[in-house]
């Protein structure tokens, strides 16, 4: 891409976005019985406060891993959804050893994350080696695996982490040892969004500066090259499934033990689904995830404080999020003035 | 430009400009005359198939008008230009391939009885009209049984029958034996006596010669003038064509083959169709020189070359590179044995085009260890340093190394990966129609180099559709009709076309003796 059709990109993602808010404005007048005040929360409520601004930081963690996970499996053009059940798959092997297991301070929480992301590589791996092996598709069986992961999750914490004593179905508390710091007072930014940083600087690095990062591109945009090249594409393909995986199921583990005492998830959480929001508007790059996630945990936040004091229910962000990759993914917007430009430029 | 009175077709202007960026046609001035059959030529990429796609809707120009006698008209889409009389034939045949010849003519414009297809009606109707403009064809037989130069008749037919009186015809020849050839211009020549007026695209220039009234030519997007043929040598608009005077003979010593590097013994391969796509034929390769395959394409090439790479399976027979058998092999394996490949479909094998010349240059060496700073990182100086010494080397027109491939012309994009496969200390080059659709100048320096690669010990089998090219190219000739080896020519500079036209036709075959010299030990 040339300079200035990576600037046209940006605009056209950045018009996107203004569309989308536009039309929930509109939504919001139209619905609601105070729509100034609404507004004003939707889109300044998340920066009135430093509670609010950790908030944000917050629900940015878990979109930076389900984006990146995402990213990974998107970039070899595998369409696997699985990042919801990895998400959760993996939160629950981690509240498993957070609440059986008494280990040191840093390690307990180390172990935990690695093993919530074991899972999630071997659950996100399945789809893959179907797809490999027998030619199955991968977005319908990750999909199929996503409810396997929710019922079976559920299952593992009733039988045999849940709390009787406890209300509801919810899990033994975690030990102590087992919790992820919090690192900004008053707020409950936790240790997580270091890690989370760190995986987006290695998850560049993996795809653009490594040999199997390199595979898994050559793969996305040309199967058949890379299979005429000698790449052992079956492999590559299993690979990028598995990494992604390990990302998401990582990502789970921190979210549970940076933000819980005990796993009391009765739903999938739908970081996974947000997550391939977020791989869709940084255009499978791992160093615009964090953009990306940054402008739906935003919109996130302020829907909240916004249903809190006002009439309106924060549910319309799925409105938002619903407009934005229709408009992304329609390939024909904008393409006359694209087609513009490029005339220019050769004219030039 | 000077203004004839008797044009019945002008294009006046005509700026095209392709989503990628690439300038297909500069301010293209173009015009007919009734009754005449009218060369366009150039190279491969100077834009005469854009302006042609342009006159039959298929694509919109930036600017520029066209004319149809006299009164501007826009052409939207092919209805509207199929309305106005203008009719193409494209290089790719737009067949329903299990459909019989009439079905096909009447395709759209179906004559009915009831709801259903008036058959009967339909066949009448393309008897007619092969009888009227001398085209033979079998009106019932399906067009998959039919041979190339029968199909090109029917997509002929079938834009008279919709009441083309411009036809349009992309490189027609490129797929013809020159039997064919022939057969077609004499059938264009009536066509044109009976008042039609006829486009023919083409690089090739002695054809130009034997059919055309007048010429235009063109270079990089721009016309480079009007000619009448008869006032111009080939070698005038060899000149226009390319800007400066090209030598297309291959310059190169006489062969001196050593070691058999390939050994092909009794393969067989069998297609999706069941059908014996290669039928137990043998050959070897030997280092220093260079073996022809010559044939109409879809006698087993493809197959064959799948076969030899990896990319598809055999049913039995043997081969072996350098003496180890390819059976259990991965394509990295074959590729490991020092087995390089042109592919014949560059966009679809040879490169993965949104990714930059880099990139596509690594994709064969990106884990070896020169590449590699250590068991985790890429060398990105290293890989740097080597791409700029690539596309400097091949010459590779581009901004960067770092340029999409998608960016470049095609002869850029095929000197990409030419230079990929040449740079890896082949010992065996499968070269697939390595200059197919490329400009003279790319097409002149690959094959020198493989000529150069040749002289430096490599076996090169050559598999080209274009008989020029395997004709002066390749040291020994054989050649494949249906999956079978018709003949072997050692000297491939002692045969005439016209011998090697009944041989791809499969209408004369050599004795088992024969054809077994191939295979040396």
């Amino acid at each position: 891409m040339t300079k200035s059709q990576r600037l046209f990109e940006v605009y056209r993602t950045g018009l996107v976005i203004l569309i989308s808010l536009l039309i929930a404005m509109v939504i919001i007048l139209l619905v609601s019985e105070e729509p100034g005040e609404a507004m004003k929360l939707f889109l300044i409520g998340p920066l009135d406060s430093l509670r609010h601004i950790g908030n944000v930081l917050e629900m940015m963690v878990p979109l930076l891993f389900t984006g990146l996970a995402v990213s990974v499996m998107f970039s070899a053009s595998q369409f696997n959804l699985g990042a919801e059940g990895a998400f959760f798959f993996g939160a629950i092997g981690a509240a498993f050893i957070a609440v059986n297991w008494n280990l040191p301070p840093v390690i307990h929480p180390t172990v935990a994350i690695l093993w919530g992301g074991l899972i999630g590589s071997i659950f996100c791996g399945i789809p893959g080696l179907l797809k490999v092996k027998w030619g199955s598709s991968e977005l319908v069986s990750s999909l199929m695996f996503n409810y396997i992961a929710y019922f079976f999750g559920l299952y593992l914490i009733n039988y045999f982490l849940r709390d009787v004593n406890a209300g509801a179905m919810v899990s033994h508390r975690f030990v102590e040892t087992s919790k992820l710091i919090k690192i900004i007072p008053k707020t409950r930014v936790h240790f997580g969004i270091l890690i989370a940083a760190v995986m987006v600087v290695i998850t560049a690095i993996f795809l653009f500066r490594t040999r199997w990062g390199y595979r898994i591109r050559v793969i996305g945009t040309n199967i058949r090259f890379a299979r005429y090249s000698g790449i052992n594409t079956d492999r590559a393909i299993i690979l990028s499934q598995v990494i992604g995986g390990f990302i998401a199921g990582m990502g789970g583990s921190i979210e549970l033990l940076g933000m819980y005492r005990r796993f009391e998830w009765q739903y999938l959480p739908g970081y996974g689904w947000t997550g391939v929001i977020v791989a869709i508007l940084a255009r499978n790059n791992p160093v615009y995830v964090p953009v990306a996630a940054f402008f739906l945990a935003y919109m996130r936040i302020g829907a909240d404080i916004m249903s809190r004091s006002t009439d309106m229910p924060n549910e319309f962000v799925a409105i938002i999020q619903g407009i934005i990759i229709i408009l992304i993914a329609a390939t024909s917007f904008l393409s006359k003035q694209r087609h513009k430009m490029v005339v220019k430029e050769a004219m030039s | 430009m000077t203004d004839e009175p008797d044009a019945i077709l002008r294009m006046e202007n005509i700026t095209k400009i392709y989503p990628n960026g690439i300038m297909a046609n500069k301010g293209v001035n173009f015009s007919i005359a009734a009754g005449e059959i009218h060369g366009l030529v150039g190279e491969n990429g100077a834009g005469k198939t854009t302006l042609m796609q342009i006159l039959f809707g298929l694509n919109h120009p930036e600017e520029g008008k066209i004319l149809l006698e006299g009164k501007e008209i826009t052409i939207a889409n092919p209805n509207a230009a199929i309305a106005h009389g203008i009719g193409m034939v494209h290089q790719h045949f737009m067949l329903v391939p299990s459909l019989s010849v009439a079905e096909n003519l009447v395709l759209g414009v179906e004559p009915r009885k009831g709801v259903s297809l008036d058959l009967p009606e339909a066949i009448r109707t393309t008897e007619a009209l092969s009888k009227k403009f001398n085209l033979k064809v079998d009106p019932r037989s399906a067009i998959r049984d039919l041979p190339v130069g029968t199909k090109q008749k029917v997509e002929i037919l079938k834009a008279l029958h919709r009441g083309a009186r411009i036809l349009i015809l992309d490189e027609p020849t490129a797929v013809l034996t020159p039997q064919e050839t022939d057969e077609l211009f004499d059938e264009l020549k009536l066509l044109k006596d009976q008042g039609n007026t006829i486009i023919f695209i083409s690089h090739k220039l002695n054809e130009i010669k034997a059919l055309c009234d007048r010429v235009t030519v063109m270079r990089a997007g721009k016309s480079q003038g009007v000619f009448a043929v008869a006032d111009v040598t080939e070698q005038d608009i060899s000149r226009l064509m390319v800007g400066r005077d090209v030598i297309l003979r291959v310059e190169k010593s006489v062969a001196k083959p050593k070691k058999p590097v390939l050994k092909v013994q009794d393969l067989m391969v069998v297609n999706r169709f069941r059908k014996k796509a290669v039928d137990d034929i043998s050959f070897t390769v030997r280092q220093g020189e260079i073996l022809g395959i010559a044939g109409v394409e879809g006698n087993g090439q493809r197959e064959l070359v799948e076969a030899l790479t990896g990319l598809g399976l055999y049913a039995s027979g043997d081969i072996s590179i350098g003496g180890k058998d390819i059976k259990k092999l991965s394509i990295r394996g074959i590729r490991d044995l020092g087995t390089s490949h042109i592919p014949e479909d560059r966009m679809t094998y040879g490169c993965a085009a949104d990714l930059s010349i880099e990139m596509n240059l690594l994709s064969y060496t990106h884990d070896h260890p020169e590449y590699n700073k250590n068991y985790f990182l890429m060398d990105i100086n290293a890989i740097n340093e080597v791409s700029n010494k690539l596309v400097e080397e091949y010459r590779i027109l581009c901004s960067s190394p770092q340029q999409e491939v998608r960016r470049l012309s095609g002869g850029n994009i095929q000197k990409v990966v030419v230079a990929r496969e040449f740079s890896s200390n082949p010992k065996l080059i499968i070269s697939d129609q390595p200059t197919r659709g490329i400009d003279v100048g790319a097409t002149e320096f690959i094959r020198k180099r493989l000529v150069t690669l040749r002289d430096e010990g490599c076996a090169v089998l050559l598999v080209s559709a274009d008989l020029n090219e395997v004709m002066e190219l390749s040291d020994s000739l054989i050649v494949m009709y249906g999956g079978k080896i018709t003949a072997y020519i050692e000297d491939a500079s002692s045969i005439s076309e016209e011998a090697l036209g009944l041989y791809m036709l499969g209408l004369e075959s050599q004795g088992p003796e024969e054809i077994r010299r191939v295979c040396h030990d």
